[in-house]
């Protein structure tokens, strides 16, 4: 009895606040597979996969198109100015179409769809279970995971490469606007200029298996915090700030990864 | 039942728009567009030296811009760089007897291929190759070459 307690009293091995990240990383990484592993691709499924998509992603097209256009006005204005030094303004499509399709579209969507969309999947999923409906759930033998964790990562998944996508469209037509209708480009030199520069295959589609794995990355660290949250108002404001914070983090140290990667 | 259609609905627009944005912007703004909307034909040429010549360099008549080398091979029985171009199809009256150059933009600038038209009556097809060329100038032979003539010129001083 006096050796039990002697042992209860001991810390458990990798329970210390040194060994967290790690073991969050471990335990996100079993998390995935547990999502992974309700994977039906039955109707019923993608019924709420659907309607997922829908709050994630279509919720977030505003603050998408938004940021997209101001980014390619800002990038073309930007460009325009250096570019007229040198008498090469011409070349304003290319800068922006690769510099775009290679790592700010793919970025900085995944960021604002993390602010946006990530921290209302960890609200959401958080405030369910401080409120006790996944235990509900669960007493009347429905899995929370299956029905609550699975659709949102899923929907996160398929909706942060098409809202790329949009971000990029908005961004081309953003630069579009500046170099051809304000600056008075030839609008003929501003797309040719794009298309024999800018690789469809080493560019614009390596930018696009970026964006699948950040949706992953993003879905997933929302949906963890937000099923890992403690079940207090505190702990839901935690977890949303932490899905912030830590997406944003993996988001831009993945990107460098992939960028070496793909090079 | 008429949200969730509502819901529906938007869900598979949104999924719409992002695959017409796709499309858009593959065929747009990057270089699969210009392939789809002007034929082209091909035409290759053997080199002793290319030089830095790449892959998409600019392939010009007399300064214009006609097409775009494709790929670069070396042969493995002669040991000469076979560069494969592709001419759009708007110039394809270009005589058998066109010599093609590689020359630099600029002093620093990137390598291009020149081609100069010569006389004969008949005309390139697709698939032909070029007889006439000249390699593109290296600085170190250059300079190399200019460094041993005058040495040389001193050992028989």
């Amino acid at each position: 009895m006096n050796q039990n307690s002697d042992q209860a009293s001991k810390a458990p091995p990798f329970s210390g606040p040194r060994s967290a990240p790690i073991r969050h990383i471990g335990e996100a990484g079993i998390f995935l597979f547990r999502i992974l592993a309700r994977l039906r691709f039955s109707p019923r499924q993608w019924a709420e996969v659907m309607r997922q998509t829908y709050f994630v992603g279509i919720r977030s097209l505003v603050i998408i198109m938004t940021g997209g256009l101001f980014v390619g006005l800002v990038l073309a204005l930007q460009t325009y100015d250096v570019l007229t030094d040198f008498g090469a303004t011409e070349a304003v499509g290319t800068i922006v179409g690769k510099s775009l399709y290679r790592e700010l579209g793919p970025v900085l969507a995944a960021l604002l769809f993390a602010g946006r969309a990530g921290t209302s999947i960890t609200a959401e999923i958080g405030l369910m279970k401080a409120t006790e409906q996944l235990d509900a759930l669960d007493l009347m033998a429905i899995d929370p995971i299956e029905r609550i964790v699975l659709p949102r990562l899923v929907a996160a998944v398929i909706s942060l490469p098409i809202l790329t996508l949009l971000f990029d469209m908005l961004a081309i037509l953003g630069s579009y606007l500046f170099a051809v209708h304000w600056m008075g480009l030839e609008q003929g030199i501003y797309w040719s200029n794009m298309q024999s520069h800018v690789s469809l295959y080493k560019e614009f589609f390596p930018g696009l298996m970026k964006t699948v794995v950040f949706g992953l990355v993003c879905g997933l660290t929302a949906v963890y915090y937000g099923y890992h949250a403690r079940p207090t108002g505190e702990g839901v404001g935690i977890a949303t700030t932490q899905t912030v914070i830590i997406s944003s983090i993996l988001v831009l140290i993945l990107d460098f990864a992939l960028s070496a990667l793909m090079l | 039942m008429r949200t969730s259609h509502t819901v529906e609905f938007t869900s598979g627009l949104f999924m719409a728009l992002g695959l017409a944005a796709l499309v858009f912007l593959a065929f747009q703004s990057t270089d699969a567009g210009g392939v789809l909307r002007e034929g082209s034909y091909r035409i290759s040429a053997r080199f002793g030296n290319i030089g830095d010549l790449k892959p998409r360099a600019p392939v010009s008549v007399g300064g214009v811009t006609v097409g775009s080398v494709e790929s670069i091979e070396l042969d493995g029985d002669s040991f000469e760089a076979v560069v494969t171009m592709k001419i759009s199809t708007r110039y394809d009256a270009l005589p058998d007897d066109t010599s093609a150059s590689i020359f630099t933009k600029g002093v620093l600038g990137d390598q291009y291929v020149s081609l100069e038209p010569g006389g004969s009556p008949d005309v390139l097809a697709d698939g032909d190759s070029l007889f006439i060329t000249q390699s593109a100038l290296v600085l170190e032979n250059l300079i190399s070459k200019y460094l041993f003539d005058s040495e040389e010129e001193e050992d028989s001083e």
